[in-house]
C-alpha cells in the first residue's frame, strides 16, 4: 500500500496533478482512494490531495504519508511531519531558503506550533531546517530543480516562452513520484490523456516534461525507495468516480429527468456534471419496449434521452420547482448542502403534506451557519429527520460509499414514488470530493418501481380523488395533464379531492393516512436495505455508525484484525428514518459494548438509537474538526476505547 | 383529441362555497380567468393554476382545472417546474401583492430572466387581507389604511416597472371590476409566448378603505361641468399607445421599455390600464433549452419513458462510464 500526497496553492494545478497521479497509477493496475482537502477560496490558499494506492480495493486514507510531492514551500512546512521514516519528500530545490514567517497563507496557530517545534529541535525556520529534521529521522529528500528542467523541456520542444511551460511543475512532481516508485512512465501518458482530455498538444508537452523529470530522478538519485509499483494486470471495468459523479449517473439510470440546484459547495458538482451529461443514450433492453407516459401523446424518442437541469434563484425555488415537475409526473430531484436544505424546509413540508415524491440529495458539510463550507461533517442527521413544522412522513437514508450511493440513489426514487413522499438522501463532503476506483455498477438488476402512478387518460366518470382513502393509505397518483383526473393540492389540510378542509374528522383521517405510511415503509423495505452487518452476528463488541465512516471503519477493522483484535462487528445504518428500531434491537441484543462512531459533536445517530430503540452506546468516537476519519485514526480510537474504556474519544487528525 | 363540446365559463367552475368577503375584487379576477380559459377553449385537464398563500391564492380551488395551492410567495417556481416538465400544459400562476412582491420578490425577478411560457396574475389590493390588513409592498408611503395603527413608512414597489426591468416579455395591468377588459388581457397573456405578467388593481372592501371601488371610479372627483365623477382609470389602447416591440433589436426593446416604465409611474388622478409592454421576439426558456439540447422538443421530462415494460431503466450510461474508465 502506498500513501501519496501532493499539495500546493489552490488554482496552481493541485487537482489536475492529483487526478493525473490517481488515474496513472490506476492504469498501472492499482486500486485507489483519494481525499481532497481545500479552503473556501479560489486561488492562493493551501490545498492537498492524499491518494492511497493498493493491489486490493481501498476505501479510505491512512495518516502516514510515504511520498510527499510538492512544488511550493508551504506544502512541506505543513505536511513534512506526516511523512514516515523512510518516506520521501519531493520539493523544489530552489525554495530551500524560504522562511516560515514569509508564508502568509499558513494560519497563526499552525505557524506558532511549527515555530515552537523547530525551536525545540534547535533549528531555524527555513524550509531547509524542516528538511534537515526530516532527513535526520530517515526521510529521503528529492530536491528537484524544476526551473532548470522546465528550461530543458523548452529546449527539447523548441518552445521559447517558458511561462507556457510553468504550469507543468505539478505534472513534474507526479513524474518524480513515478520515478521513485519505479512505475511505468507510459502510464503517465495515459493519465495525461485522461486529465487533459482532447488537448493533445498539452498532453505531449506535459509528457515531454515528465520524461525529463523522470530521467533526472533516475540519474541523480539512488533507486532505493522501498515502495515500488510496477505494472499489474488491470482489474476489469474499473472506473474512477467521486460521490457527485456517481450520484449524477445514478440519477440518469433512475429515470430522474428534472434536477434543480442553487450553487453550493460541495453539492453543486453533481448538478454541473449532470448538466454536462444532460443528453444521454437509450438502451434497447427488452427490444426497446418502452413504457411511454400517456402525456407523451404519441411522441417517440429518437435515440437520446434528456435530463433537464435548472439552476434556480435560491433553494426555495430549487425544491419547489422540482416538486412542480414531480406533479407533472416526472422523477425529480434537487441537490444541496446544509445551508441550502435550511431554505428547502418549507417546500419539504408542502411535499410531505401533498404526498409528492421528490428526492433531495444532501452533501453535508461543516455547520452550523456557513460553518466549514469545504470541509466534512455528518451534522445534519437530526435536522433532516425532524425538519419542518408539524408532522409529515419522509424517508432519510444515508450511503456509506460510492457504490452504495449509486444503488441508493435509484432506491431513493423508488421509495419516493412507491410511498409518495419526500426522500432525503444523505451524503457528505467526504463522499462528494473523494475519488475512488470502483467496478462499474451492475445495472442489470435495477428495477424502477413507480408505485401507483396512473399512466393513462381516464374517462372522467371515475370521480378521481387524489387523496382517496385506501387500505394501505397510498392513493393512485395522476400526473397533471391527465384527462379525467383533475385534482387540487394545498398546503392546508384537505379532503380527498385536495380542497381545503378544517373538518376535525377529516383532519384526523388525513393525518392518519399520511403518517401511517411510515409504518408501511417499515414493513415494506427489507431489513438488508435498512441496516448492514459487517462481521459476525454474535459479537460482544459492536461499532454502530452511518454514512461515509463506513470506509475508514472497515479498513480500521482490517488493521485491528491483523493485530489480533478480531471480535468487533460493525452495524451500519442505511435508513435513518423511519428508524430501523426492531432490527437494531435484535442485532444489538447481546452486545456488551456498543461504540458509536460519527462525525459530529453530539452522536446524532446514537440519540435516535436511544429514542427509537432504547439502546444507549457505551462509548463514543466522535470527530468534528472538518476532516474525515482516516482508517488509522479510527483504529487508534477503537484501541483507546478497548484498552481504557474511554467514554468519549474526540479525534482531531487531518490538516 | 377533439373537443366535443364547446367549453363555457361554467365548465371552469367548481361547486365549492367561495369564502371571499362580499364585494371582493377577487371575484372579478376569478370570473375573468374562467372566461378567458373558456374563450380559448382550453380543455380543463390541460390547464393548471398555481397559487401562493393569501385570500387570492384560494383561486385554484374555485377553478375546474388542475389547481395547486402552494407555499407563500412561491407559485412561480412550482409553476415553472410543471411547465418545463410538460410544455403542453397551459400554466397560470396567481397570487397577491404580498405573496408576489414581498415574500416572493426573488422569484418574481428571476422568473423574468427565464421567460418560461406561463402567465402570472398578481392580485394587487395594497394590503395583506388574510392576516387582517397589514400594509403590502404596493401600498404607498404615508397611507394609513383601515387596519394600520400608524401610516405606512415603507415606499411602494412599482410592479410594472419591476416586471419590465426583470425581463418579462408581456406586461399588462387590468382592473378587477372591468372583467371584459381583464379577460382579454388574460387571453393575450396566455397566448403570448413567454412569461406574461398581469397586475390587477382591486379594491379590498374590508381592509383597504383608500383604494375603494368609488375611488377608482373617481366619485371624489366630480366634474364641475357635467357634475359626474371623473374615473381614474383609462385604457392605454384608447390613447394610441404602442406596447408591442416592433423588431428584434435591443435598441427597440429599450425604447419600448423606457416608455412603459415612464407610464407605469402615472398614478393618482389618472391611472393607465392595458398592455404596457409586449415583446414577441425574446426566445422562451423552452426554446433556449432546445437550443442546447434539441432533443428537449421531443423529450420534455414528462414525455419520456424512463423504464421498459419489464420495469428496467431505459437510460444507457455505458458511454458515461467509459469516459471514467481506467485503461492501460
Amino acid at each position: 500500500m502506498l500513501s501519496w500526497m501532493i499539495g500546493g496553492a489552490q488554482g496552481s494545478g493541485v487537482d489536475s496533478s492529483a487526478n493525473l497521479f490517481a488515474y496513472s497509477i490506476s492504469s498501472a493496475g492499482y486500486y485507489i482512494f483519494g481525499k481532497r482537502e481545500y479552503y473556501s477560496n479560489i486561488k492562493g490558499e493551501h490545498s492537498y490531495f492524499n491518494v492511497v494506492a493498493s493491489d486490493r480495493p481501498v476505501r479510505s486514507t491512512i495518516d502516514p504519508v510515504h511520498i510527499l510531492a510538492s512544488f511550493d514551500a508551504e506544502t512541506v512546512f505543513r505536511h513534512a511531519h506526516e511523512v514516515v521514516n523512510g518516506g520521501a519528500i519531493i520539493y523544489d530545490a530552489s525554495q530551500e531558503g524560504e522562511s516560515l514567517k514569509n508564508i502568509p497563507t499558513i494560519e497563526e496557530r499552525v505557524k506558532t506550533d511549527l515555530s515552537r517545534w523547530l525551536r525545540d529541535e534547535g533549528v531555524g525556520e527555513t524550509l531547509k531546517d524542516v528538511l534537515t529534521l526530516a532527513k535526520r529521522r530517515g526521510v529521503k529528500l528529492y530536491p528537484i530543480p524544476y526551473m532548470d528542467l522546465i528550461k530543458k523541456t523548452g529546449e527539447i520542444l523548441g518552445e521559447q516562452q517558458l511561462t507556457l511551460l510553468m504550469r507543468m511543475v505539478n505534472t513534474m512532481a507526479v513524474a518524480a513520484s513515478f520515478a521513485l516508485l519505479k512505475a511505468d512512465i507510459n502510464r503517465l501518458h495515459r493519465g495525461l490523456t485522461y486529465a487533459f482530455r482532447a488537448k493533445k498538444a498539452v498532453v505531449e508537452m506535459n509528457f515531454a516534461g515528465c520524461k525529463v523529470v523522470y530521467d533526472y530522478v533516475k540519474s541523480n538519485f539512488s533507486d532505493d525507495f522501498p515502495i515500488s509499483l510496477p505494472n499489474r494486470p488491470l482489474p476489469q471495468d474499473l472506473v474512477l468516480v467521486n460521490g457527485t459523479s456517481i450520484v449524477g449517473i445514478a440519477k440518469v439510470v433512475a429515470g430522474c429527468r428534472f434536477q434543480t440546484y442553487y450553487p453550493i459547495t460541495p453539492a453543486a458538482d453533481e448538478s454541473v456534471y449532470l448538466e454536462d451529461k444532460q443528453v444521454f443514450d437509450l438502451n434497447m433492453v427488452d427490444g426497446g419496449d418502452y413504457e411511454y407516459p400517456h402525456l407523451a401523446e404519441n411522441r417517440q424518442l429518437s435515440g437520446k434521452g434528456h435530463i433537464l437541469v435548472v439552476q434556480t434563484e435560491d433553494e426555495l425555488a430549487a425544491i419547489d420547482m422540482a416538486v412542480g415537475a414531480s406533479l407533472a409526473g416526472v422523477r425529480a430531484a434537487t441537490s444541496t448542502s446544509g445551508p441550502g436544505f435550511s431554505l428547502m424546509v418549507e417546500g419539504l413540508g408542502w411535499a410531505g403534506m401533498n404526498e409528492v415524491p421528490v428526492v433531495i440529495t444532501i452533501y453535508q458539510r461543516g455547520g452550523p451557519s456557513t460553518g466549514l463550507p469545504t470541509r466534512h461533517e455528518q451534522g445534519d442527521l437530526l435536522f433532516t429527520v425532524f425538519a419542518g413544522h408539524g408532522e409529515f412522513p419522509r424517508i432519510v437514508m444515508a450511503s456509506g460509499d460510492m457504490e452504495e450511493a449509486f444503488y441508493d440513489t435509484i432506491k431513493a426514487f423508488n421509495y419516493a414514488e412507491k410511498f409518495q413522499l419526500p426522500v432525503i438522501h444523505l451524503l457528505d463532503k467526504s463522499l462528494a470530493n473523494s475519488t475512488q476506483s470502483i467496478h462499474i455498477p451492475n445495472i442489470g438488476d435495477v428495477v424502477l418501481d413507480r408505485g401507483l402512478l396512473i399512466n393513462e387518460h381516464l374517462d372522467g366518470k371515475s370521480g378521481y380523488k387524489r387523496f382517496q382513502f385506501t387500505d394501505n393509505n397510498i392513493s393512485p397518483r395522476a400526473p397533471i395533464g391527465t384527462r379525467g383526473a383533475i385534482f387540487w393540492n394545498t398546503g392546508d389540510e384537505h379532503d380527498e379531492l385536495g380542497h381545503i378542509s378544517e373538518d376535525p374528522v377529516i383532519r384526523t383521517r388525513m393525518m392518519d393516512k399520511r403518517m401511517s405510511k411510515l409504518e408501511l415503509v417499515k414493513e415494506s423495505i427489507p431489513t438488508e436495505e435498512k441496516v448492514v452487518i459487517h462481521g459476525g452476528h454474535d459479537s460482544d463488541t459492536w461499532i454502530v455508525s452511518w454514512g461515509s465512516t463506513k470506509g475508514p471503519i472497515l479498513d480500521a477493522l482490517e488493521m485491528l484484525r491483523e493485530e489480533g483484535i478480531d471480535s468487533i462487528s460493525f452495524l451500519q445504518l442505511k435508513i435513518l428514518h423511519p428508524f430501523p428500531a426492531e432490527a437494531c434491537s435484535e442485532i444489538l441484543s447481546g452486545a456488551k459494548r456498543i461504540i458509536d462512531i460519527e462525525q459530529n459533536y453530539s452522536g446524532q445517530m446514537a440519540k435516535l438509537l436511544a429514542m427509537e430503540a432504547g439502546i444507549r452506546p457505551t462509548n463514543w468516537i466522535l470527530k468534528y474538526n472538518g476532516r474525515p476519519f482516516s482508517s488509522t485514526e479510527v483504529a487508534d480510537a477503537v484501541k483507546d476505547v478497548l484498552s481504557r474504556n474511554t467514554k468519549r474519544v474526540v479525534t482531531n487528525r487531518g490538516g | 383529441m377533439t373537443v366535443t363540446q364547446k367549453l363555457t365559463a361554467a365548465h371552469f367552475r367548481t361547486p365549492l362555497f367561495n369564502d371571499w368577503c362580499p364585494g371582493c375584487g377577487d371575484f372579478g379576477i376569478l370570473a375573468s380567468i374562467q372566461m378567458a380559459l373558456a374563450e380559448l377553449q382550453i380543455e380543463p385537464h390541460r390547464a393548471v393554476v398555481f397559487s401562493g398563500i393569501g385570500c387570492s391564492s384560494k383561486t385554484p380551488h374555485y377553478i375546474n382545472v388542475y389547481g395547486i395551492h402552494t407555499v407563500h410567495g412561491r407559485p412561480l417556481p412550482f409553476a415553472i417546474g410543471a411547465k418545463l416538465a410538460n410544455p403542453d400544459l397551459t400554466v397560470i400562476a396567481v397570487g397577491g401583492d404580498g405573496d408576489g412582491l414581498g415574500i416572493g420578490a426573488g422569484h418574481f425577478v428571476n422568473a423574468g430572466r427565464r421567460n418560461v411560457d406561463i402567465t402570472y396574475i398578481l392580485y394587487d389590493n395594497g394590503v395583506y387581507g388574510l392576516t387582517k390588513g397589514q400594509a403590502s409592498p404596493t401600498l404607498r408611503r404615508g397611507l394609513k389604511t383601515k387596519a394600520l395603527p400608524r401610516p405606512n413608512i415603507n415606499d411602494a414597489v412599482n410592479p410594472i416597472a419591476l416586471a419590465i426591468v426583470s425581463g418579462y416579455t408581456f406586461v399588462a395591468r387590468g382592473y378587477a371590476y372591468d372583467t371584459r377588459h381583464l379577460k382579454e388581457l388574460i387571453k393575450q397573456g396566455i397566448q403570448h409566448k413567454g412569461t406574461s405578467f398581469i397586475q390587477v388593481l382591486q379594491p379590498c372592501p374590508t381592509y383597504n378603505d383608500i383604494h375603494t371601488k368609488e375611488w377608482f371610479a373617481g366619485e371624489d372627483k366630480i366634474d364641475p361641468v357635467s357634475k359626474r365623477p371623473t374615473p381614474r382609470l383609462y385604457k392605454l389602447e384608447e390613447i394610441g399607445y404602442v406596447a408591442e416591440v416592433q423588431s428584434d433589436s435591443e435598441e427597440e426593446r429599450v425604447k419600448r421599455r423606457v416608455e412603459a416604465i415612464r407610464l407605469s409611474y402615472e398614478w393618482g388622478d389618472r391611472i393607465p390600464i392595458g398592455v404596457f409592454y409586449n415583446d414577441p421576439f425574446t426566445p422562451t426558456y423552452e426554446e433556449r433549452i432546445a437550443g442546447i439540447a434539441p432533443v428537449y422538443l421531443e423529450a420534455a421530462p414528462a414525455w419520456q419513458p424512463i423504464r421498459t415494460k419489464s420495469l428496467r431503466p431505459v437510460a444507457d450510461v455505458t458511454n458515461i462510464f467509459n469516459e471514467l474508465k481506467v485503461v492501460q
